[in-house]
């Protein structure tokens, strides 16, 4: 297993993409703090850049990179090598390196700039989201045989979550206007990863004024506290559960 | 030593394999030999666990080998067309299955000396030709000492020499008491090599002979002529 991440990583460093995709988020945080004098702008203002970049990168970069790895898993798989072993490998050197690249690209800065607290909850927050959605696009290549459906599947996921999903809230809250559907609504929040991460983030911050609606209900549910557990706890389980099906298909899978 | 049963397989509605059933020993040089797509790849893939089959079972020193590993360190499998990071040169591609088969006796290097592949270590795979590529996977598939050979389509894209090469290569294996499995069109190069024939068609197997069996059953002298005279007889129905 060693091996194989160690593999993977290495591969990975040499890849100029995660170079660029590092530098990337470097230039966003210095100057978005170069900007803001005051650092819970500074941090409002990055972690919306955030939440737009590091589920695009992730998801696109690793579904592309596992379709490139097909020769990879090919010849390992007619080793005397585990499946489940090569799968899980990609995924952990895969999220090594995004994860390193986040945290030179975004964590030095926050870490300068930003409160202790909140730059280290951002720093996490930002490493969930990646694995996330790394987890996302090993399920997408698991479903799709084919390169081009399988990025495609990617881009539309990524649009879905980023984008569509908070229309789709807002449309649900207009047409359901006059019915208590609050509490729905809590449970609507959970099937978005990106949402449930703003949400960790600014109830870190204490700006409820910037939760929007879904969140507001969601604090007011919960309280920050058992709230931050649940988002962080509804965050594990959109990274686990994604890759262990993705798990189960390439198990199965003829190469 | 290997013992496939009743195994089938589909691709979407496509069947590929259609109960096929086989028996091979340890000292025999099996030719798998049929029609384009009648299910040879398919079949080798499922020994190797590349690909799962739908029903049966496929059994390798009586133990099945369904979610098994382990058991592919004694094959040696040369695929029909070699598929390598590209990214990454000869050299680290045999460092890097060394390191995963963690093979700690001597290593069977005379492939390695006699396709001169040393002088091309550090070669990129994207740049290799189709027949350096077929050398390379040869290497590799002989590098373990493995008890069992697959090959498929061996000699497809080598030069003559090299074919002359692995031939003998096989030869020196089978000489030694190893499963030798090998599909090919080309079928004078069998005639030197192989003790069994099993042919196949639409996913059947549909008879399993040994050479001498089959060359008294069409009156044919070689393998090639009985198995080209049994093609065209299986082409006419």
């Amino acid at each position: 297993m060693n091996r194989l991440i160690k593999f993977v990583v290495l591969d990975m460093i040499k890849n100029r993409t995660i170079l660029g995709y590092t530098l990337l988020l470097a230039i966003f945080s210095w100057s978005v703090f170069g900007l803001e004098d005051n650092a819970t702008k500074g941090v409002l203002t990055l972690l919306n850049i955030m939440l737009l970049i590091v589920p695009l990168v992730s998801i696109i970069f690793s579904t592309i990179y596992i379709y490139n790895s097909s020769e990879f898993i090919d010849l390992m798989v007619s080793q005397p090598v585990k499946r489940s072993k090569i799968w899980t490998s990609l995924f952990i050197g895969l999220s090594i390196s995004q994860i390193l690249a986040f945290v030179v690209g975004v964590g030095i800065p926050l870490l300068l700039f930003a409160p202790l607290n909140i730059a280290l909850s951002m720093i996490s927050v930002g490493c969930i989201v990646s694995i996330i959605f790394i987890a996302i696009a090993f399920l997408a290549c698991a479903i799709t045989h084919d390169k081009s459906k399988g990025i495609g599947v990617s881009i539309m996921l990524w649009l879905y979550f980023a984008l569509l999903f908070d229309g789709l809230v807002l449309f649900l809250l207009f047409q359901f206007a006059d019915y208590p559907i609050e509490h729905i609504m809590i449970g609507i929040t959970m099937l978005s990863p990106i949402d449930m991460a703003r949400i960790l983030i600014l109830l870190q911050l204490n700006v409820s004024a910037l939760l929007g609606h879904t969140g507001a209900i969601f604090t007011d549910f919960f309280g920050t506290i058992i709230g931050t557990f649940i988002s962080t706890f509804v965050l594990c389980l959109w990274a686990i559960i994604p890759f262990y099906l993705s798990l189960r298909m390439f198990n199965k899978k003829d190469l | 030593m290997i013992a496939i049963q009743n195994i089938s397989k589909k691709f979407g509605k496509l069947t590929v394999l259609d109960g096929a059933s086989a028996q091979f020993n340890k000292g025999e040089c099996i030719a798998l030999i049929g029609p384009n797509g009648c299910g040879k790849t398919t079949l080798i893939k499922s020994i190797l666990g590349m690909v799962v089959p739908n029903t049966g079972n496929i059994l390798f020193n009586d133990v099945s080998i369904k979610n098994k590993f382990l058991y592919r360190n004694n094959i040696g499998y040369m695929p029909q067309i070699g598929r390598y990071p590209e990214n990454m040169s000869i050299g680290q591609v045999i460092d890097m299955i060394k390191n995963i088969r963690n093979y700690n006796s001597q290593l069977d290097e005379e492939l390695l000396d006699l396709y001169k592949i040393k002088d091309l270590l550090n070669k990129k795979m994207r740049t290799l030709s189709g027949g350096t590529t077929q050398k390379i996977s040869a290497t590799i598939a002989f590098l373990f000492n493995p008890d069992v050979l697959i090959l498929d389509e061996p000699t497809a894209g080598l030069d003559p020499l090299a074919a002359e090469i692995l031939k003998e290569k096989i030869i020196k294996e089978k000489q030694k008491g190893k499963l030798i499995i090998i599909t090919s069109h080309l079928l004078s190069e069998l005639d030197e090599l192989v003790t069994q024939v099993v042919f196949m068609q639409d996913g059947k197997i549909k008879f399993h002979k040994n050479t001498e069996e089959l060359k008294n059953d069409t009156q044919m002298p070689t393998i090639a002529k009985a198995i080209t005279h049994i093609l065209k007889a299986t082409a006419h129905e």
